[in-house]
């Protein structure tokens, strides 16, 4: 049990290099808000 | 940069960029990140033995190796990935039903509607040319997206039911999957009008700026008199028809209204919980963001973190656009290069058929790329759109937000650095603000065990 640091998400984008790219996700400026293209906020489609 | 390593509302956190891992530090920890580069040991027990004991610093040094041998700090840099083709597929399009509206909002990009040019309405043939157009360039995908918009899409109703109609036949001839979604201004919603789009799936952005007296002083009717009363009507009656779900309610901040997250917190008294503000993109107006405004923005977006946190715990809680961050089964890397899309995977359409790299770019003549009933005829500028991505771009490839923002919006950087290459820096900074916002949101719901 870590003592000084809590890890809140074990992810590794270097993994989507090779699983990634479907495309089947939304374009993201589509989504809400017209002006801004936040990508980090959706959700893989898969 | 590859680690991003800050402190806000109590919390000291530090972003993994090429993981995408956050964690959660204590100051000890905090303070060796500082120094900690992932083999300088030494250094960093020289430079904080004043601080901590020799104990602490071994057990924060333990952890930070731990961490970094699991991939989750430090991690490799990421390159471009063979699954990010050359050649996109179209996703997606804004169909510019109507250039024409009914407010003058004083800070419309679109020109009140009419984007520089005559006031007009798109015919329903062209309408049918622009679903045509997706179906036969998105390949293998199976959804494609279609935005009706404007100016105000509600004047132009007509081709709004009868494309629908259209999508609907050829969904079924084709297998393809349409998602819909309009964008109003909401003055114009009727029971007929909403009837129709709860029936037909569609998804609704509905444009408001919060208190009463910030939306009518920026989106008055044509004769200059306030929307408001009749836009939260308008949106009212939409929302509970539809039981809260499948909407946005968006509205716009600028210098006037600094402390927008009262108008955030008004949308939400109001009985709206599906929100986003955006800063207003404007050079030279009274109303125009500048740097100046940025610690006045920046402490907003904090206060508006924070009301966002204790009206969720209270069970009052509302979402937020810029707020919703999934860290366990975000984007994969590919999309997060490809960013918004515009100008290869999405398109503008005006009146005319004129395809466009985006809505922003409508009356930018120079970037027009074809038109629907003739197809893609600059590919030359879709492949620099295509390009333009985080990985290209000098400034982004060293920012610590490169894979949340993609790059910035390409049209704000071109009306301000007359390149889409070149980031508006202005945006960027409200950007990494807002996404520390979120990503102390996040830290905290997972440690309540709350995240999505």
């Amino acid at each position: 049990m870590a003592k000084h640091i809590t890890t809140i998400n074990k992810v590794s984008l270097q993994k989507t290099l090779q699983t990634g790219g479907c495309g089947e996700c939304q374009a993201s400026c589509q989504s809400a808000c017209k002006t801004s293209c936040t990508v980090g906020n959706q959700v893989c489609a898969k | 940069m590859d680690i991003h390593r800050f402190f806000i509302n109590g919390l000291y956190l530090v972003l993994d960029v090429n993981s995408g891992a956050l964690h959660v530090l204590d100051k000890p920890a905090y303070d060796a990140l500082g120094v900690f580069d992932g083999t300088n040991d030494v250094e960093v027990i020289n430079t904080l033995d004043n601080c901590y004991d020799a104990a602490t610093i071994e057990e924060v040094l333990n952890e930070l190796r731990d961490l970094k041998e699991q991939g989750l700090l430090f991690a490799p840099a990421i390159n471009t990935p063979i699954s990010f083709s050359d050649k996109p597929l179209v996703k997606s399009l804004c169909l510019h039903v109507a250039h024409d509206c009914n407010l003058r909002c004083g800070y419309c990009f679109a020109g009140t509607g009419d984007f520089g040019h005559d006031r007009a309405l798109m015919p329903k043939a062209v309408a049918e040319q622009a679903v045509d157009f997706i179906i036969a360039n998105s390949g293998a995908r199976k959804n494609c997206e279609l935005d009706f918009f404007g100016g105000e899409p509600l004047l132009n109703m007509e081709t709004v039911r009868h494309t629908v109609n259209y999508v609907r036949r050829r969904e079924a001839e084709t297998g393809k999957v349409f998602k819909l979604t309009l964008t109003t201004n909401a003055v114009l919603l009727d029971t007929d009008i909403i009837d129709f789009l709860n029936r037909e799936n569609i998804s609704v952005v509905l444009s408001m700026d919060g208190r009463n007296e910030v939306h009518d002083s920026m989106r008055p009717y044509a004769d200059g008199s306030g929307s408001y009363a009749d836009v939260v009507a308008g949106a009212r009656q939409l929302v509970e028809s539809r039981n809260n779900q499948s909407y946005y309610m968006r509205g716009t901040f600028t210098a006037y209204n600094l402390d927008f997250a009262a108008d955030v917190i008004a949308m939400a008294e109001q009985g709206f919980s599906q929100l986003s503000v955006e800063p207003v993109i404007a050079k030279e107006e009274d109303y125009a963001l500048s740097e100046a405004h940025l610690p006045a923005i920046f402490a907003e977006y904090e206060v508006l973190a924070k009301e966002y946190l204790e009206r969720r715990n209270a069970g009052r809680g509302f979402e937020f656009f810029h707020f919703n961050l999934n860290l366990t089964n975000g984007p994969c890397v590919a999309k997060r290069l490809s960013g918004c899309g515009a100008g290869h995977e999405y398109f503008a359409v005006t009146p005319e058929g004129d395809l466009y790299p985006c809505h922003q770019f409508v009356g930018r003549e120079k970037y027009i790329v074809g038109n629907v009933s003739g197809g893609i005829k600059r590919s030359d500028i879709v492949k620099q759109f295509r390009q333009s991505h985080v990985l290209n771009k000098s400034e982004c490839r060293e920012c610590w937000a490169r894979f949340y923002c993609s790059g910035g919006c390409h049209a704000n950087a071109e009306l301000f650095n007359a390149s889409i290459d070149k980031p508006y820096k202005l945006g960027c900074e409200l950007q990494k603000k807002r996404l520390e916002c979120a990503l102390m949101i996040q830290a905290y719901l997972v440690q309540k065990g709350e995240a999505d």
